[in-house]
């Protein structure tokens, strides 16, 4: 509530894509933080949970489409990650409000389970590292093999979580590549991850 | 070829002597200087299990001005490679020959858990960048002018589970350039020998830890938090007997010093929390000789 800084309407974004997987802006999430807005006083002039909130012309078009329910508001919720809440901003001519915090790029397992397993580092190691990524699963992104503190196996820092380097080690020596691991890996180029990141190719002619 | 390189030729005995945690060296100082000519280096530690100090490489400069060889510790964890190339630079022209580089605990584990963890490179890198450097050449490839020779070594966890993961990566780091390992803490002589058995035939000195125990706190402490595999029972039995532990302790750890004597190229003492005991720890160690 502290986000909402006083506005007395408001307009809700969701995200039909990652934001509704992860149960922080799917159609049910838009419903509950509806009603709780009414409670504490703040008339929801309406909302959408697009297909994906990230395509920024599709969010202009969206935002078109409730022109007027827009219009009523004061400001616009966004119940989706960082780069939904972006998109929302840069198309639409209203304050925007944050409503999550996004913590990673996830890979699904089960419901509601996610696992941190790519940095988009831009300088990917995973040919060296048997397809398990250090630089993301490792707490210290080494690139050589572990650090002397795992405890039975488990992080040092987070034992909740198994040395990823231990799991390299496990799944080469059982594929018979263990060899792979006495090459000493060059420090990464860290400049490929300098932000911001923009890729602006061409479109497609569809030949 | 540098003081402590040479002792290695004999029975080496290095000790730990971490900077202050504040701006006056001279109680360390007064320490180093009494173990000075007794050791063969001095570990100066580098913010050591992430808690925040002194500057290692100004701490080493210290000692050496007093005549107290430095083992300039190095971790990857607070610096870049323009910082940490930058420091081995300004080691060089302190005449700081030594290194012992590693990884570093994580900024979690100590004063200051909110820190940006920085590894931006790993052991293996900058041993193998320290080795360029003492060639003259920078990370980058590029010649650096005027530089002196370094003696690089690492670490090693005798009690990493698997060990030959552990094996592997001490081959690596022969290979990017290290000549000495210091250990975690031994505790028994069959433990050292089973270790100094499984690194047999490995290109470099072994200098086997040795942490004098203060008393049972400090047993359980370690045991709980720090050491992977227990200490021996009749090591716990024998100090918590005693009437006075530390001294108990102290004189357990010069008995395991001059055992191991036998067998290792040298010995690393970490006397943790009783640095002011270094001098006499060499005192009992000496008079058992």
């Amino acid at each position: 509530m502290k986000g909402v800084r006083g506005a007395k309407s408001l307009f809700i974004f969701g995200c039909g894509d990652c934001a509704t997987l992860c149960r922080t802006g799917g159609e049910a999430e838009v419903a509950a933080i509806t009603e709780k807005l009414a409670a504490e006083g703040i008339t929801v002039t309406g909302g959408t949970v697009p297909h994906t909130t990230c395509h920024e012309l599709d969010v202009q078009r969206i935002g078109r489409q409730h022109k007027e329910e827009i219009g009523k508001s004061g400001a616009i919720l966004v119940l989706a990650c960082g780069a939904g809440i972006q998109a929302v901003g840069d198309s639409l001519d209203k304050p925007v409000i944050s409503g999550c915090d996004s913590l990673f790029i996830g890979n699904s397992k089960r419901q509601m389970n996610f696992y941190e397993k790519c940095s988009a580092c831009g300088d990917c190691v995973l040919n060296a590292t048997a397809g398990l990524c250090p630089e993301t699963r490792c707490p210290k992104g080494l690139l050589n093999g572990p650090c002397g503190g795992a405890v039975r196996g488990m992080c040092e820092v987070d034992q909740t979580n198994k040395c990823v380097w231990i799991e390299i080690y496990e799944r080469l020596k059982s594929q018979g590549r263990l060899d792979d691991l006495m090459e000493i890996t060059a420090p990464k180029e860290r400049g490929k991850a300098n932000m911001p990141h923009k890729i602006e190719q061409p479109a497609r002619t569809g030949k | 070829m540098s003081k402590f390189q040479e002792s290695l030729s004999r029975f080496s005995i290095t000790a730990e002597i971490p900077p202050p945690k504040g701006a006056d060296v001279s109680p360390f100082l007064r320490i180093a200087e009494k173990a000075a000519g007794r050791i063969d280096g001095a570990n100066v530690t580098d913010n050591q299990r992430g808690m925040m100090r002194m500057s290692a490489l100004v701490f080493s400069k210290c000692l050496k001005d007093v005549g107290c060889e430095p083992i300039l510790q190095v971790t990857c964890r607070d610096r870049n490679r323009l910082a940490l190339q930058s420091d081995l630079l300004g080691a060089m022209a302190f005449g700081i020959e030594n290194l012992c580089l590693m990884t570093g605990d994580f900024p979690t584990m100590g004063d200051n858990p909110d820190a940006r963890p920085v590894y931006d490179l790993d052991s293996m890198q900058l041993i193998k960048a320290a080795n360029g450097l003492a060639r003259g050449v920078a990370m980058n490839g590029k010649p650096v002018k005027d530089v002196r020779p370094f003696f690089t070594g690492g670490v090693i966890n005798p009690f990493y589970e698997p060990f030959e993961l552990e094996l592997l990566k001490t081959k690596k780091k022969i290979a990017a350039g290290a000549k000495f390992f210091q250990t975690q803490p031994f505790f028994d002589i069959p433990s050292v020998e089973k270790f100094l058995n499984a690194v047999k035939g490995l290109d470099a000195a072994f200098l086997i830890g040795v942490t004098p125990l203060k008393g049972e706190k400090m047993i359980t402490f370690l045991n709980q938090k720090v050491l992977t595999t227990p200490i021996p029972a009749d090591v716990t039995a024998r100090i918590t007997g005693a009437a006075d532990q530390a001294r108990e302790g102290l004189l357990a750890a010069a008995e395991f010093v001059n055992a191991i004597r036998k067998i290792a190229r040298g010995v690393h003492l970490m006397p943790i929390g009783q640095e002011e005991n270094l001098p006499l720890l060499l005192d009992m160690i000496e008079a058992g000789k």
